[in-house]
């Protein structure tokens, strides 16, 4: 299975923080609540249901999920 | 309650007949149900258009809503409510009515205090109102949840956050209800709602001037602008207005709502009773089914929306609460299912104006479920009495008259 990687846009990020409920190993929030990927945004093995999930529930449509 | 400045202007609305073309967010026909009438506007246009209000559109689509709320070229927030009048704009409250780019820096200076660490260490307080509340009437058997329970949470938790006596909570709500829905047609309640709403907080703030303390007041006292100095008291009453304004009758109506599904469908109560994990899921999907929050914009330029054109001069009717409904965002869009695992709903806005503070609302709406649960798992709504929705802007139940403990009666 190939490896996900995630990253955020932070054009679009406005802060809902739906990933970081949904999946707070993956996503970070800073100062002002707006979300980032952690590290360099790889998914360990195990959470790639919760990338996905993520990114189907973010209202901006601001989480990219890449396959590498 | 004279106004010398404002006519005591109470315009009639006549009954709704033709929806498509004179639609009416103030009818009672669309504060009972008004799934039918976004259903039959949908199907009618994206956008759709009415004289009432001096001349509103509404778009019925989740991609129109959408549009709507990312193009702050034409459409001003500077307007956030659709009313029969527009008088000139004094009571600004940053950043909901600043467009860009005045609007980042207001709300820059809002967003530390309602991240989701913020609202952990104000979850223990919240709690315990939730837990003060149902002492005050569970031995009775039954209650209004909307008056005894969930307008309460809000209210006491907003006033712990800013510093103030949470017991001053029955004036808020008068003059919220002055603002948001007697305002809409009666100009003299807004100005008096928003005059005493100002010199209460005056006071507090004169208060802090001497003796700054470590609540969200100060914190906007102390908070610079993007030139470096602090804020002006204007600004900062303002943004309390906001905080007052939006932070109460929104969470009480989407929490009402979700207590009033609960209450009237055993198999969604008996699942969360069985996974309380699943609790924050569902208020994501309570919170899109029964999205409590319209907002408006004022078109500035024309354009088009979804293939429609939209002239200015006009109001537009944000309708998050429709745009959740929209079949082609969402499958079954008119079935509540408590565990959707796909939900990019808006009721919380989309774009610049996202509301600042959701964290704090999914917060209070969770803690707020958890607690009426474990203390009161089995409820129905009485069928002796009525529940009644509040008209307009924000949408709930303001009457949500429950009976506790197991239905032993064969035929309810």
């Amino acid at each position: 299975m190939s490896k996900l990687k995630i990253r955020v846009d932070q054009d679009k990020c406005q802060g809902h923080a739906r990933c970081k409920s949904l999946a707070p190993e993956l996503f970070e929030l800073d100062d002002y609540g707006n979300a980032h990927e952690i590290g360099d945004g790889s998914v360990p093995d195990g959470l790639e249901d919760k990338a996905w999930l993520a990114q189907t529930n973010c209202p901006e449509i601001a989480i990219e999920v890449t396959e590498e | 309650m004279s106004d010398s400045e404002s006519a005591n202007f109470v315009p009639e609305h006549p009954a709704v007949t033709d929806w498509v073309n004179d639609f009416d967010h103030t009818d009672p026909t669309w504060t009972e149900d008004p799934f039918p009438i976004w259903e039959e506007l949908r199907a009618a246009s994206p956008v759709v258009h009415t004289e009432r209000f001096l001349g509103c559109y509404m778009p019925t689509t989740y991609q129109a809503v959408k549009e709507i709320a990312y193009d702050t070229e034409h459409f001003s927030s500077r307007r956030v409510i659709v009313r029969d009048v527009r008088p000139d704009i004094t009571a600004r409250a940053p950043p909901i009515t600043s467009d860009p780019p005045e609007h980042k820096p207001a709300k820059q200076v809002l967003l530390p205090p309602f991240t989701p660490d913020a609202m952990k260490k104000l979850e223990p307080r919240v709690r315990a109102i939730c837990n003060e509340l149902i002492d005050e009437f569970i031995a009775d058997g039954r209650c209004d949840a909307a008056a005894r329970y969930t307008k309460h949470i809000p209210v006491r938790a907003i006033a712990h956050m800013l510093g103030i006596p949470e017991k001053d909570g029955d004036l808020f709500i008068k003059w919220i209800h002055q603002i948001l829905e007697l305002g809409i047609k009666d100009d003299n309640q807004l100005m008096s709602g928003v005059r005493e709403m100002t010199g209460y907080f005056m006071a507090h703030l004169e208060q802090r001037k001497l003796e700054p303390g470590d609540d969200l007041i100060s914190t906007l006292m102390q908070a610079k602008g993007p030139d470096g100095r602090p804020l002006s008291d204007e600004h900062v009453l303002g943004s309390l207005r906001l905080l007052l304004i939006a932070g109460i009758d929104t969470t009480w109506s989407a929490l009402g709502s979700s207590l009033w599904h609960l209450a009237k469908t055993p198999a969604d109560r008996e699942r969360l009773l069985a996974e309380p994990a699943l609790i924050p899921t569902a208020i994501e999907e309570f919170l899109r089914a029964y999205s409590p929050v319209t907002m408006a914009r004022e078109v500035m330029k024309e354009t088009t929306i979804s293939g429609c054109p939209v002239k200015s001069g006009n109001m537009v009717l944000l309708s998050f609460p429709a745009a959740n409904r929209d079949p082609a965002m969402f499958p079954d869009a008119d079935k509540v299912v408590i565990d959707r695992k796909e939900n990019r709903h808006a009721a919380f806005g989309l774009g610049i104006h996202r509301c600042v503070g959701s964290n704090l609302a999914r917060m209070e709406m969770t803690v707020a479920i958890e607690e009426w649960l474990k203390r009161i798992p089995d409820f129905r709504l009485d069928p002796a009495s009525k529940v009644t929705w509040s008209e307009g802007t924000v949408r709930g139940p303001r009457q949500l008259p429950m009976l506790f403990g197991k239905n032993t009666s064969k035929n309810a």
